[in-house]
């Protein structure tokens, strides 16, 4: 296997330093020999070293939706965007609510061999919200699985969050909650506000998301249970989990690029693209989430990727199904919307896309950026230039920023020390379609 | 601006009482002559016309005004044109001599548009066309019974008629 | 203009260009033959995904009035219930050789996506999408209000300081939002009158006077009440607690009807539910254009396929 001697690399944007791969982990720079016929040199002048991106939400739709992404396809789309792990959302078909679909999903991404597939497992079965899923054959089987999650739906029924809460806290598991009341919910299309009621669609209440957050927080810390809130996207919601952690509460949260960058505004052309669950918001709620970032309030960023095939956006409003791509273009949003503002540094957001994300999902391998003799898993970004950005690996097309442009662009991924990504192309590893 | 004229005033003025005349002497039984002017100066024309002729006559002659914009053979192309009101002469059209007033003839479109509002109005006897000038360029086999002034122009050349109770001056001007 | 989706994008001029060329176009009645050539080989496709007998056969018969060809799909029983999308349809329909296309669906936004997602080439009219715009409603009801204003004079004419009070079920009203824009383009005042549960989000930034009780807004001596009718989904869905707590408090009974001025305008886009939202009383008085509304409707539809209609490149 080839080793990498990678020079003058901005080590989390600090300082300047070499790095060294071999044999699947790091080593020190100095113990490669540049001129050595197995050691190729990576001149990585200008590029920003960041720990493999690690992703705590993504949908690969493998098994049962293969039209619009496998988990091979997703592993490529992750690879280009920097990310070493992703952990894969139960609404497939059938629903991961057992281990033979979590272990199936986790075998697929060892044969893709892009990155590290951590399924995750529903909370309860078919996604049904009434009866637990085997989440403890789920714990204990092939994929170790640690997050579960019945993302798409809320877990509403408030006995089965509390039994689901007290079950999981057994092993240092989490529930990861998507936030949404759904009597308050039903049918509704955006965010509820003027602008809804201008374009005739059915609202999406801010207070549908907050209500659910603030009864999951009572019942995590009433529980001693680990919560893990996902794509938080209002104002209300930061305030809420701000309150929670100045107590002591153990409750973490994560907010979508999506939600760093685009308003609501991008609906009033009636375009699917757009379309995404919870909704786009308002300016203010975007700025409330950033900062919610910047101050800790907010641990991750994740992007859950949802991509759906184009019957599925060519349509009415509200026929269309709700989602957008993330994974190839999340580095470039987090650094318009975060770098750039000047709210995160690099060294945040390696914190941020990387080191906590593998935290709260139990991975190994990413507690200290580059530590000798850990897996090699690296990217390497190129925070200068700006284009625009397209998506190039996912299956499907829903890419609500293909009309913009945006700064920087990873140039090298490493998973395992093996280059996944060369000079912004990925590498085929020759793994099944 | 008089320089510019080729029509002056009292040339229109003089004009008009030339066809009015005319018109009686075409027509044996003036009790059936209604006008029909196509809007807009066309129905200004109709106005001095049938006041023309009852003054010959003594008997007043009804005049209406006939739009053709919904006619036209260009709907769906250029500008939006609103349509103005059609409003029938006194007695209606059915077995009149109808006489329809334009100021300019050049390619015919328009009174070939006028002759198919004409029959969803009504059945005249008879159907005569006046102008106030005729520029030649036909497109269409249509020509005029009564002429005030025969003008032959190049066809990239504008012919204009300015009436007071439409335009504010009296004249007709050729731009070249 | 190549498609009306809505009132919003009407500026003034055009507006008032609409209602004079319908003014127009009702002159027809008058002759002999009852028809313009105006369209002739035009084809105009009435695409309605969701029922609504009166506003297709309105669209089909001013269509045939200009001497279009008329070609109809209706949701029910279509290859839509098996599945078809709406761009598949549009499409299909296009292919056998539209020039317009007359559209009304259930989701908002329906015909605004037709006319800019490059599926089509027709122009596009919005016979109602979902909760989102009437525009051809918004123009009829403004055309009543004016000729029963001005008559033969309104020629020109915008609505000017004329009162307008709107009743009913407003958060779910494409015909309330048509009517608001486009009656504050011409001048006129607007009252919404509703229990807040029926109240669009938002409706405090919109140019009008909101007010919950219906008896408040009458003693204000408007021009027009404009009832609308309330659908029973919004009695279960826990917006009203029952019909007849509705009716006593917003219905236009007998006794409220009786309150108005001889000159105020009854009106109500169809069809009514008669003692529910308006009276008998009211709905068969001389102050109502209920009928007129449905004839006006004729011209006023006329006028916007003779508008939108464009042959080869857009204007």
């Amino acid at each position: 296997m080839t080793s990498y001697l990678i020079e003058n690399a901005s080590v989390v944007g600090e300082k300047v330093a070499d790095l060294g791969i071999s044999g699947g982990v790091f080593v020190d720079a100095k113990s490669l020999n540049r001129d050595d016929r197995d050691v190729t040199v990576i001149d990585a002048t200008g590029l920003v070293a960041l720990p493999g991106l690690v992703d705590l939400h993504t949908h690969l739709r493998q098994p049962g939706m293969d039209h619009a992404e496998t988990v091979l396809s997703g592993s490529r789309a992750a690879a280009a965007g920097g990310f070493t792990c992703v952990h894969a959302m139960a609404n497939t078909a059938p629903v991961a609510d057992s281990v033979g679909i979590t272990d199936l999903v986790h075998r697929l991404g060892r044969e893709a061999g892009y990155a590290d597939v951590r399924p995750i497992g529903a909370v309860t079965k078919g996604l049904e919200g009434a009866e637990l899923a085997g989440i403890g054959g789920m714990a204990n089987g092939e994929a170790q699985v640690r997050v579960f999650s019945d993302d798409g739906h809320c877990v509403s029924d408030s006995l089965v969050m509390r039994r689901a809460l007290e079950y999981v806290s057994t092993f240092d598991g989490v529930i990861a909650q998507h936030a949404q009341d759904p009597r308050l919910t039903e049918g509704a299309q955006i965010n509820e506000g003027a602008l809804s009621s201008s374009l005739g669609l059915a609202g999406w209440p801010a207070v549908a998301e907050e209500a659910i957050i603030a009864r999951d927080i009572l019942l995590a810390e009433y529980t001693g249970a680990r919560l893990h809130i996902c794509h938080l996207s209002t104002k209300g919601s930061v305030d809420i989990v701000r309150q929670a952690k100045a107590r002591g509460a153990k409750v973490t949260a994560e907010a979508t690029p999506h939600h760093l960058l685009l308003t609501e505004e991008l609906t009033s052309g009636y375009d699917p693209i757009f379309k995404v669950n919870p909704p786009l918001r308002t300016n203010e709620d975007v700025l409330a989430v950033r900062e919610g970032v910047a101050d800790g309030t907010i641990d991750i960023v994740a992007t859950d990727h949802a991509p759906h095939p184009s019957e599925a956006k060519d349509c009415a409003f509200d026929e269309a199904a709700f989602g957008m791509l993330g994974l190839e273009v999340a580095i470039n949003v987090v650094q318009k919307a975060l770098v750039e503002t000047g709210l995160l540094s690099w060294t945040d957001v390696a914190r941020v896309l990387s080191t906590t994300p593998a935290a709260i999902g139990g991975v190994e391998g990413y507690a200290t950026p580059f530590a000798l003799g850990a897996p090699a898993h690296l990217a390497l970004h190129d925070p200068s230039g700006e284009k625009l950005a397209t998506m190039k690996y996912s299956k499907s097309h829903n890419n609500p920023y293909r009309e913009l442009t945006l700064p920087g662009s990873i140039k090298y991924t490493f998973y395992r020390g093996v280059a996944t990504v060369i000079e912004s192309e990925v590498v085929d590893l020759g793994g099944h379609a | 601006m008089a320089a510019d004229y080729v029509l002056s005033e009292s040339d229109i003025t003089r004009t008009i009482k030339r066809m009015a005349h005319e018109i009686i002497e075409g027509t044996p039984d003036t009790s059936s002559l209604v006008l029909l002017g196509i809007p807009t100066r066309g129905a200004v024309l109709a106005e001095r016309l049938a006041d023309q002729i009852s003054d010959i006559t003594g008997a007043d002659v009804p005049v209406g005004v006939l739009d053709v914009t919904m006619y036209r053979d260009d709907i769906g192309q250029g500008e939006l044109r609103i349509p103005t009101p059609t409003t029938e002469p006194d007695g209606g059209i059915d077995d009149k001599v109808v006489v329809l007033v334009d100021d300019v003839l050049f390619s015919g479109r328009t009174v070939r548009a006028a002759l198919d509002a004409l029959i969803d109005l009504g059945r005249p006897r008879t159907v005569r066309l006046a102008v106030l000038v005729d520029r030649g360029h036909r497109d269409f086999p249509i020509r005029a019974d009564f002429v005030g002034k025969n003008l032959p122009s190049a066809t990239h050349e504008h012919v204009s008629v300015f009436l007071e109770e439409s335009d504010g001056e009296e004249g007709v001007r050729v731009e070249r | 203009m190549r498609h009306l989706l809505d009132t919003d994008g009407l500026g003034r001029d055009q507006a008032i260009a609409l209602l004079d060329t319908a003014a127009e176009f009702s002159g027809i009645q008058e002759r002999k033959v009852q028809k313009l050539p105006t369209l002739r080989g035009v084809t105009v496709a009435n695409l309605f995904f969701e029922d609504s007998t009166r506003t297709r056969l309105s669209f089909e018969s001013a269509a045939k009035k200009l001497s279009a060809d008329v070609i109809t799909f209706t949701g029910q029983g279509s290859s839509l219930s098996k599945g078809e999308s709406l761009k598949d349809t549009a499409q299909t329909i296009e292919a056998m050789g539209t020039q317009i296309m007359v559209v009304r669906h259930s989701s908002s936004g329906a015909a605004w996506r037709l006319a800019h997602s490059g599926w089509l080439n027709s122009s596009v009219v919005n016979a109602g999408d979902g909760t989102h715009a009437h525009p051809t409603q918004a123009l009829l009801d403004a055309y009543t209000m004016r000729s029963r204003l001005h008559g033969a004079a309104a020629t020109g004419k915008d609505l000017d300081g004329v009162r307008v009070v709107i009743v009913g079920d407003i958060a779910h009203s494409r015909v309330a939002r048509s009517n608001v824009h486009l009656l504050n383009t011409l001048g006129a005042e607007v009252t919404l009158v509703a229990p807040k549960t029926l109240m669009p989000t938002g409706v405090d930034k919109w140019s009008v006077t909101t007010q919950n009780n219906f008896d408040e807004a009458l003693a204000g001596s408007p021009d027009v009440v404009m009832m609308l009718r309330v659908q029973h989904e919004r009695m279960k869905g826990s917006h009203f607690p029952s019909p007849r707590e509705y009716v006593s408090r917003y219905g236009l009974s007998a006794e409220r009807f009786q309150s108005l001025k001889e000159s105020t305008l009854v009106m109500h886009p169809g069809p009514m539910n008669r003692g529910v939202e308006i009276s008998s009383v009211a709905a068969d008085s001389p102050q109502s254009t209920i009928l007129e509304q449905v004839t006006n409707g004729v011209w006023v539809r006329m006028a916007v396929l003779y508008s939108v209609y464009q042959q080869g490149d857009a204007r």
